[in-house]
């Protein structure tokens, strides 16, 4: 069995980011290799002007549920930044963007936050995800 | 039970005990014992399926007062 998981970041929100890092982070202490390809609003998310900056939620997060997160972020609930990097710390996991959305949205490598590795297309996101499971959040 | 290295993740959610135990358990030589202590439900789950796939040994585990005490050893 391939152990590495494959994630396929489209949505910028930060309850979708959120989850996604949490999903990282276990797969990581977990010893599983990770690899991230960030499209879209997601890839927005990660640029280094704004990456902590509010991300807003998904719509059906509600007034109720941003009072629950704020209140999370409050009570001292790792921002999903820091669970992504505290994930990159222990294991083995690659975050790259996706070259069309780069161009889309007019990014360049040096817009994007360190924490991203790289750039690559979606020939070699399948290639390196092999026979691994592939998440899309 | 010589116990090398306390890890307190009370009030910690998940993933952040795994997290926690990763980062310890890195610190010590193979057999020697970690213990973590989690206030998160979810980590009588967690720690049992973090044991059974990185190969350390969860050797005793107990509750009380709505906190969970691990003791793992360094595979």
């Amino acid at each position: 069995m391939d152990e590495t998981i494959s994630i396929v970041l489209f949505s910028g929100t930060d309850d979708k980011l959120q989850s996604a890092a949490v999903l990282t982070a276990g797969a990581a202490a977990l010893g599983r290799p990770v690899k991230i390809l960030l499209q879209y609003w997601a890839l927005e998310s990660f640029r280094a002007d704004r990456i902590t900056a509010d991300h807003g939620l998904v719509p059906e997060a509600g007034r109720a549920g941003k009072a629950a997160l704020d209140a999370a972020a409050k009570a001292g609930q790792a921002h999903w930044t820091e669970t992504l990097r505290m994930a990159k710390e222990l294991g083995e996991v690659d975050i790259q963007a996706c070259s069309a959305s780069m161009e889309l949205l007019g990014l360049k490598r040096s817009d994007l936050d360190p924490i991203v590795d790289g750039v690559e297309g979606v020939a070699a996101f399948y290639v390196n995800a092999g026979e691994g499971q592939i998440v899309f959040i | 039970m010589d116990i090398k290295l306390k890890v307190d993740a009370s009030g910690l959610s998940c993933p952040l005990p795994i997290l926690r135990a990763t980062q310890g358990i890195k610190t010590l030589q193979s057999g020697e014992l970690m213990e973590v202590v989690a206030t998160d439900p979810g980590s009588v789950k967690d720690f049992a399926a973090w044991a059974s796939s990185t190969g350390n040994a969860l050797v005793e585990q107990d509750s009380a007062n709505g906190k969970f005490r691990f003791v793992l050893r360094r595979k």
